[in-house]
């Protein structure tokens, strides 16, 4: 036996990935719906599409489920690229959310269960168990028709993850739910994560993905001008200073850009706002302190998501994403 | 990846025997198949409500009664006549009522009698007033009737030994023609009532919006094969009550045996009727999936089906008038076009007794079912499964993008 612990020798391996998509094109009666998208999903990652209304998520995830086949461009989905051919390891939850309005809760998951290999009466047994477990265990018996929208929404949820899949793709999960439940669908989604499964959801509502998902894709007018992590598309726009100072001159207004907005506030109070230098923060530091510019008070904050998002797709893309938002609410 | 992918979904049997599970106990337990159970009666009530309205405006129309406007005696002679020689020659001889002598024209004008026509005159030189038609039809009983009232001839019925048969090759071939058309028409009003099932049942699917939910999971054959045959089951169980219940009627009034006897004998007709009927329902349903599949909404499903109705009673029409011309063009036409085929071969089945024709034309339709149902998948994948178009609502949105910054994917 090794006396050299296993993590210490193991060899970096590349993340497997659950997707993998490069060139996806899809026309509708000769219109471009989806122009060249490129994704690649870690397994085990929460992966957002990030986008308003019409810019091509559900028509991209339809093709990487294989619902429908790309007019150009490759997709993978474990190494499958027959993805509809491996639908027992996948969960599905379209945007327009669908049931059998005379069927039971309890049957309804163990339907949906069954259309991925699930034999019935496991479905059943599994369908009142999410059931109980998401505190709906009361509409066991209750037919579809008679539930809330959100309870509906609740139960093709279940259905959608009764066969325990390994990726898990969810089309505007959150619309259509209160604040609650989707506090309630967020908890679902970590914990889907947590046990290995990958989970990809697309949504117009950003705070949902930055909150959420280790990567998204930013999709506008069908085209992805970006993919990655959260992390490097905030880190692509750079912190925002906010800086008070007791002087307005000095050696050290070297270290602020030539763009920095100057505000004085109050006698002997003069306010910047200004983007973090290239040279970092404690360069700056160090010019404000050897510069004796008289600091008061410094905030540095880091870009979000948001900042991101129109820095990438535009403002154009950015309103849309918050008519889609209102629209949603309307 | 550790489990084999290979091997991960459902087969399109296995995948639509659960489509047809479920479409199967929800329909049943539906109020379309009350419809469907209480359909038959509908044509059976209309038809004999139209048939004795029917017979009652013909007695109305057709009177056999003849005013006998002649001198008492003469009239007497007459009735004496008709009384004799009635029984038999039933239909050919009138009924004669006397009424006072007077102008056959006026009592022909009598609304209140309606008589067909007058006969006055005396029976030696009898004359008969009325509208050419009725002259026509009755100038000859008249006559026999007024020589043997006269005395002039007396009528002697030789006594006619009678042997008689079951059936002749003339009738025969009337009665199996007979058999064919009653086919026919019941495999038409049950397919009639099935494509109304079956496009509820799409219009549904699409109003409930669960359609994206099973493409995603399973082909969309089996998706149309499951749909298509759990109506078929259904359509079985409704058959069977029917059947059981017109036999049990048969058995009880005992006009069982007088049905005409097609050429391939009862077993084997009913069986192949059983066949033609499911090929025929297959194929229609498909065609109304095929429908939905070019649809987007629900109006448009119920449009564009209105062709298809009237294609169906194109169908039966040719079906039906391809019986008159057995081995002619037409009724080859008529058995391999689709649509037509279960109704011109079932016919067949009535009235020929070869039996290859059957095995050919069934595998036939089994296969026009199948590219029915591939076509109307494809086309649904095609046509259905898409969110709109982008760039219009980008347009609309006044979007602006901005060339890619950069992308993970290597």
């Amino acid at each position: 036996m090794s006396a050299v612990p296993s993590s210490t020798v193991a060899m970096p391996q590349a993340r497997a990935m659950a997707i993998e998509a490069k060139g996806l094109v899809k026309r509708f009666d000769g219109i471009l719906a989806v122009d060249g998208v490129d994704i690649a999903v870690p397994e085990g990652a929460i992966y957002g599409v990030l986008g308003p209304n019409g810019a091509g998520k559900t028509t991209t995830l339809r093709m990487l489920l294989g619902i429908i086949d790309p007019d150009e461009g490759v997709r993978r989905v474990f190494g499958h690229d027959r993805p509809h051919e491996i639908a027992r390891l996948v969960g599905y939850l379209p945007e327009e959310r669908g049931l059998y309005p005379a069927m039971k809760c309890d049957e309804a998951i163990a339907f949906m269960g069954a259309l991925r290999g699930l034999p019935l009466a496991e479905g059943r047994a599994r369908g009142r168990e999410l059931l109980e477990r998401h505190g709906m265990g009361h509409a066991v018996d209750r037919q579809i028709r008679q539930l809330s929208k959100g309870m509906a929404q609740t139960v093709q949820l279940l259905g959608t993850l009764v066969h325990q899949p390994r990726l898990v793709v969810l089309d505007e999960p959150f619309s259509g739910l209160d604040a609650i439940n989707q506090g309630k669908l967020e908890l679902l989604i970590r914990d889907l994560a947590a046990d290995g499964a990958t989970v990809i959801f697309s949504t117009h509502v950003i705070h949902h993905a930055e909150r959420l998902c280790d990567d998204v894709a930013i999709i506008a007018g069908g085209k992805v001008p970006y993919a990655g992590s959260v992390d490097t598309a905030r880190d692509r726009i750079p912190a925002q200073v906010r800086l008070e100072t007791a002087r307005v001159e000095g050696r050290w207004r070297a270290a602020l850009p030539a763009d920095a907005r100057h505000d004085a506030k109050a006698a002997g109070s003069h306010f910047w706002y200004f983007a973090l230098p290239e040279t970092g923060t404690e360069a700056l530091l160090r010019a404000l302190i050897e510069g004796e510019a008289g600091v008061l008070s410094l905030s540095i904050e880091r870009a979000g998501l948001h900042d991101a998002f129109v820095a990438i797709a535009g403002e154009a893309a950015a309103r849309a994403l918050e008519d889609t938002k209102e629209e949603t609410r309307g | 990846m550790s489990e084999p992918l290979a091997s991960s979904r459902l087969g399109t049997l296995q995948a639509a025997w659960v489509v047809a599970r479920r479409d199967f106990v929800a329909v049943l337990f539906s109020r379309a198949f009350l419809f469907f159970m209480l359909g038959p009666l509908f044509p059976v009530a209309v038809g004999g409500l139209a048939g004795n309205i029917g017979g009652q405006v013909e007695r109305t129309a057709h009177s056999n009664t003849l005013a006998l406007a002649m001198a008492p005696a003469d009239a007497a002679a007459m009735i004496a006549a008709a009384g004799a020689t009635g029984p038999r020659l039933a239909a050919s001889i009138p009924n004669f009522a006397a009424v006072p002598a007077g102008d056959p024209r006026v009592i022909l004008a009598d609304r209140g009698k309606g008589y067909a026509a007058v006969v006055s005159g005396t029976p030696a030189a009898p004359r008969l007033t009325g509208p050419q038609a009725e002259i026509d039809r009755w100038s000859g009983a008249v006559g026999l009737l007024a020589a043997q009232a006269a005395g002039t001839s007396r009528i002697a019925f030789a006594p006619v030994a009678v042997s008689p048969v079951e059936q002749t090759t003339a009738t025969a071939r009337t009665d199996r023609i007979r058999t064919a058309q009653a086919a026919q028409l019941l495999l038409f009003l049950l397919t009639m009532l099935l494509a109304g099932m079956v496009l509820s049942n799409l219009v549904e699917e699409k109003a409930n919006k669960i359609i994206e939910v099973l493409a995603a999971a399973i082909p969309m054959d089996a998706v149309f094969l499951g749909k298509l045959f759990a109506m078929l089951g259904v359509s079985f169980v409704g058959i069977a009550v029917w059947g059981a219940a017109a036999g049990v009627f048969l058995l009880a009034s005992g006009s069982g045996a007088s049905l005409p006897v097609p050429a391939l004998g009862w077993p084997l007709f009913a069986a192949l009727g059983v066949a033609y009927f499911a090929m025929a329902y297959l194929l229609l349903g498909a065609l109304f999936l095929s429908i939905g599949a070019l649809a987007s909404t629900v109006r448009e499903v119920q449009t564009l089906s209105m062709p298809v109705t009237m294609l169906q009673l194109l169908v039966f029409f040719l079906a039906a008038y391809a019986l008159g011309s057995p081995g002619g063009a037409i009724e080859l036409a008529a058995a391999v076009f689709p649509l037509s085929s279960p109704f011109a071969m079932l016919a067949r089945a009535a009235v020929s007794d070869a039996l290859w024709p059957h095995a050919l034309a069934l595998a036939w339709q089994a296969l026009c079912v199948l590219v029915l149902v591939r076509t109307g998948a494809l086309l649904f994948r095609a046509r259905v499964m898409k969110s709109g178009p982008a760039r219009d609502r980008a347009r609309r949105k006044g979007f602006r993008i901005r060339r890619p910054v950069d992308t993970a994917v290597s």
